[in-house]
């Protein structure tokens, strides 16, 4: 337990003072965002309409930008020789790289998003489902990452393949994150939306590390 | 304790670069590989390490701590690059090979006295010179004990004295039982250690079926 805590102190620790990585998500949140009216037109009703969608797609692709750098410092300098004979498996290795990355990407994507709601003249209701939704979807994103990460990690054009690989499977949690939001905004405000967002994460959570651990297995050799 | 490859048969890609081979190095031994480049010296310490599953033959440590450890977990493996974090300062990156490898925190800054980093202990390792950064994935090997290092080239980049400092290391661990794999194009370090010469495959022998 000592050594899972020692990696996700220290990927966090990177994450936050190296900062490119987590500024270059951010800001293209911001900028995609920013420009969507400008692309739609000044309908109000229609960004109002659309805007939980918009924010979560732009989400989906602000994190995408992010995951190549996930196990690539590690194999360029050789950490990941040491993270593979440590004690920790290295299943648990990729949950403490995975955590990392929600808590140093995913989270602050999230938290933006409701800032990012003004300028799409998101209604006031529909703020706390958004929050609640990405707060409950986006552990899907980075676990299910690892995966595509770890799989692209010697080949060229890395992220390129990433997103070929990657956003396919974000579908799921892309349609029920918007249809969470809609279910919570009706009338009764049922949820089992919500409760299948919740399960995609933590199914993510359970097989993103076997399957990142599998690839991550055959391109140490 | 005694490291044992049966018949071992690595490939890289489609070429299969070791065939057939089989070695034995007891506790207090030191195994030192040699040869040309490209004639797989890297390829069989990863196989050792647990990194490259071999294609026939196995790889176990003989009468080690029992408790179902791969040999991987028993060993420190240091490669070409060294593990060091650039983002990290001196000090840190030693203290999370300590933690994450089950060694004592504590040790930390004598150890870092040991090799000479001590006065730099707060400096971004990615300002540290070719050689200190060898030194400081070289570290590795005193924070945590692991009863079998594998070294890949060690005195690479290290000056005259880092590498009989290495050498000094290297005899300690020898003469408290444990296990040294190393690779080296040159002459390298304990006197007595075996030498095993890996020699390129005839031609013609090269290319995998």
């Amino acid at each position: 337990m000592r050594a899972f805590f020692a990696l996700l102190a220290r990927d966090l620790n990177l994450a936050f003072r190296e900062g490119s990585a987590l500024g270059a998500a951010l800001g293209f949140y911001l900028i995609v965002v920013a420009m969507l009216p400008l692309g739609l037109g000044p309908d109000m009703a229609l960004l109002s309409r659309i805007a939980p969608g918009l924010l979560w797609l732009a989400l989906l692709l602000s994190a995408l930008l992010t995951l190549g750098r996930l196990f690539e410092t590690d194999l360029e300098d050789g950490s990941l020789d040491v993270l593979a004979t440590g004690s920790l498996p290295l299943e648990a290795v990729v949950v403490a790289k995975g955590l990392a990355h929600w808590l140093s990407t995913a989270l602050p994507l999230t938290l933006l998003a409701p800032i990012l709601g003004l300028m799409l003249n998101l209604e006031f209701a529909a703020y706390p489902p958004l929050l609640a939704t990405m707060l409950v979807g986006t552990p899907a994103i980075s676990f299910i990452g690892t995966i595509g990460a770890a799989l692209t990690l010697r080949s060229r054009r890395g992220s390129l393949l990433i997103a070929l690989l990657v956003l396919p499977l974000y579908i799921p949690t892309l349609i029920f994150g918007i249809g969470a939001i809609a279910s919570l905004l009706g009338p009764g405000g049922s949820e089992p939306s919500l409760m299948i967002l919740g399960a995609i994460s933590l199914g993510a959570f359970v097989l993103g590390p076997i399957a990142a651990a599998a690839a991550l297995r055959a391109q140490l050799g | 304790m005694r490291l044992v490859a049966d018949d071992l048969t690595l490939s890289r890609g489609e070429r299969r670069l070791i065939e057939g081979l089989s070695l034995t190095v007891e506790a207090g031994e030191a195994l030192v590989l040699t040869g040309p480049n490209g004639v797989g010296k890297t390829t069989l310490l990863r196989a050792l390490a647990g990194f490259i599953v071999p294609e026939a033959g196995a790889i176990r440590l003989e009468g080690g701590p029992d408790n179902g450890a791969a040999v991987g977990e028993l060993a420190h493996y240091v490669g070409h690059a060294n593990g060091v974090k650039p983002g990290l300062t001196v000090s840190e990156n030693a203290r999370f090979w300590a933690r994450f490898l089950g060694g004592d925190v504590r040790a930390v800054e004598d150890v870092l006295e040991i090799i000479h980093l001590a006065d730099i202990a707060e400096v971004p390792a990615a300002y540290l010179s070719a050689g200190q950064k060898r030194r400081l994935g070289l570290a590795r090997l005193l924070l945590a004990h692991r009863p079998l290092w594998l070294l890949d080239e060690p005195t690479a980049a290290l000056d005259v004295a880092s590498q009989a400092l290495l050498a000094g290391f290297m005899q300690r661990h020898l003469d408290a039982g444990g296990i040294l794999v190393a690779a080296t194009p040159g002459p390298l370090g304990p006197a007595g250690a075996g030498i095993l010469e890996l020699a390129a495959p005839a031609p013609g022998e090269g290319a995998a079926p």
